[in-house]
């Protein structure tokens, strides 16, 4: 291991299957703490249910909370407004911050609360078997589409910046170091930071869409990334199965 | 005999008592018959050095309630019967992860929206059992203004001593009901052990209370709702783990129900009858009690002022002592059952669930009627 992993590391294994981005994700996350020299002591995660909240926990040599499914940013609130010392930052997945935790997430954006959330987004749930969900590209096959999804994703960077948070940023993870120039822009962010990482899900989502091969599914998912000056020429509707990458602030 | 005397509303008193216990974080939803509690800790907290934030609904409420625990504050949320529902998931996790923090439930009538500002007292069995899963929370049940004061500031304490959630179960008639209440400093303050060599989840000691470390001390801690070693690593497909944990997060309150349980036993030595009540019902119970004996009927009272751990030894004490056990209460009969499965004699429940309080008269009739 690098010195940085050796230093945030709890653990040598993860409990990611093989190819998950996530794994990916998680250098990313403790490149970005580290080059931000932030105060082990002082640093809290909080994740909520499903893969991507098991990427801090128990992984990271940090205070963790890991919590309900849906309530990482309430939970995180308290956290900071009790001690607002901390730097906190919260790691978790499409499903649960957008779907059953959408609530939270665009309140905390509209409180301007001083957190760091990254999306971890796979576009399905993985932990629970492969279900659609609010990330789910139009198309895409899941356990619960298996015809492929009809209703258009969530544009989750669009949610929180109409919510009122200051940075929000899109990247891939096979853009690592763009992934940790916007986690520690998002960290140093006065008020509420969302980082969404577009990370491959191979066991639910790769298997049920003819991309099995690691390889293929990389390439697919770099293919389907758009820069926000392509997006403008496009309709819509098209972007409803793509990802546009990049930052937004003001 | 310390303290100012004021004229308050029960649920200003319990905003007062949180304040002179040590409460440092408030995180509520408005509901009515609550509200009042909510709205003054947002105008007396702050000033007091505390965090205040009225949250987007009580999900949020109670997972902010648990994060601020663990960021070292005492925390507090005040809620009715819908808010209480949200709640129960989060109730679950601050019982796995051992979390204090206190709750109060001013009951008003449901199901669901019901009455919205009428009494009830329906939440009896849901706090101890809505959450999924077997825990131990503990529950106190003030009848006056004052013990909305005092119970506020025992909850917190408990909830410190036993790393628990601890409920004020009132009502609607307690929670807007205006007399005097003495703001005194008569009491200790329980301060969390905050030591970060020993594990946070798990102990030998006799008490079953590990320490409890907060966010910044250093201890790098691993909090999870999901099944865990005494270090907080999650260990899920572990049976001896999971007996070990449930087993401790229960036997760690049912343990110690005589430091916990705290009953108002009146007329009860010579008694031929015992009304056993607890909140509002209480006031009525022992009007109904002092009249009977008035009358010539050896009636007694015996108030839960703990309802969880459920006192079963004070209502086994009953059993043999007296003839007949009238239960009134509003609703179907919530803990006159639980009392049923700890006496063999006659228990008769008394069910109003109009929206009213149980007046005196009720309860008199119907203690004449059973002793017929």
């Amino acid at each position: 291991m690098t010195r940085a992993m050796e230093h945030w590391l709890r653990t040598e294994h993860t409990a990611f299957c093989s190819g998950c981005g996530h794994g990916i994700l998680l250098g990313c996350v403790i490149r970005a703490v580290d080059e931000l020299e932030i105060d082990r002591k002082n640093l809290l995660f909080v994740s909520g249910i499903g893969c991507a909240a098991w990427i801090p926990s128990p992984n990271i040599q940090a205070d963790t909370l890991h919590t309900l499914h849906g309530r990482a940013v309430a939970y995180a609130t308290g956290a900071k407004l009790a001690n607002p010392r901390l730097t906190v930052i919260v790691v978790s997945g499409d499903g649960d911050l957008s779907s059953i935790g959408g609530n939270h997430l665009i309140h905390a954006a509209r409180r301007n609360i001083d957190l760091t959330v990254v999306c971890g987004n796979n576009q399905i749930y993985g932990m629970t078997g492969g279900q659609t969900a609010p990330s789910t590209p139009v198309g895409a096959r899941t356990a619960t589409d298996p015809q492929g999804n009809v209703y258009r994703p969530f544009d989750l960077c669009a949610v929180v910046r109409a919510a009122g948070a200051p940075y929000a940023a899109r990247w891939p993870v096979t853009r690592p170091m763009s992934l940790i120039d916007s986690i520690k822009k998002a960290v140093k962010t006065d008020g509420f930071g969302f980082v969404e990482a577009i990370s491959p899900c191979p066991t639910q989502f790769g298997r049920r869409n003819r991309l099995d091969d690691l390889t293929k599914l990389y390439d697919h998912l770099v293919g389907l990334c758009v820069t926000r000056e392509e997006a403008k020429k496009m309709k819509p509707e098209q972007l409803w199965e793509r990802f546009v990458i990049g930052e937004y602030h003001d | 005999m310390s303290g100012n005397v004021q004229i308050l509303m029960g649920n200003h008193a319990a905003a007062e008592g949180a304040l002179a216990a040590g409460c440092t974080f408030y995180a509520g939803y408005p509901i009515t018959p609550s509200s009042e509690i909510l709205e003054r800790l947002a105008e007396k907290l702050p000033a007091a050095g505390g965090a205040f934030i009225q949250m987007e609904d009580e999900l949020a409420s109670i997972s902010a309630l648990v994060g601020a625990a663990w960021a070292g504050a005492k925390s507090m949320t005040a809620t009715s019967g819908p808010g209480l529902s949200l709640m129960m998931e989060g109730l679950g996790y601050a019982a796995i992860t051992e979390t204090p923090c206190v709750i109060v439930d001013i009951q008003r009538a449901g199901p669901a929206t019901g009455q919205a500002t009428r009494v009830a007292s329906g939440d009896i069995i849901q706090v101890r059992y809505g959450s999924h899963g077997d825990y131990c929370p503990i529950a106190l049940s003030p009848w006056s203004v004052q013990e909305m004061y005092d119970l506020t500031i025992r909850a917190f304490n408990l909830a410190e001593r036993y790393r628990v959630p601890a409920f004020v179960m009132s009502d609607e008639s307690v929670g807007h009901l205006r007399e005097s209440v003495r703001l005194h400093r008569d009491f200790e303050i329980v301060e969390r052990n905050r030591d970060i060599k020993k594990p946070p989840f798990g102990t030998d000691a006799p008490d079953g209370v590990p320490p409890m470390p907060a966010f910044g001390d250093g201890a790098n801690l691993l909090v999870t709702g999901s099944t865990h070693d005494e270090w907080g690593y999650r260990r899920v497909d572990h049976p001896d783990q999971h007996t070990r944990l449930v087993g401790r997060i229960n036997k760690k309150i049912l343990d110690h129900a005589d430091d916990i349980v705290e009953v108002d036993a009146r007329f009860l030595d010579d008694a031929e009858v015992a009304v056993v009540a607890y909140g509002f019902t209480g006031r009525s119970a022992l009007a109904a009690v002092k009249r009977l004996r008035k009358e010539g009927v050896r009636a007694g009272l015996l108030r839960l002022i703990t309802l969880w751990p459920f006192p079963e030894k004070e209502i086994r004490a009953l059993d043999g002592q007296v003839e007949k056990i009238v239960v009134p209460e509003m609703n179907r009969g919530q803990v006159a059952g639980l009392v049923r499965q700890h006496v063999r004699g006659d228990v008769v429940s008394l069910c109003q669930t109009n929206g009213e309080a149980i007046e005196p008269v009720a309860i008199v009739d119907k203690v004449q009627e059973v002793l017929a």
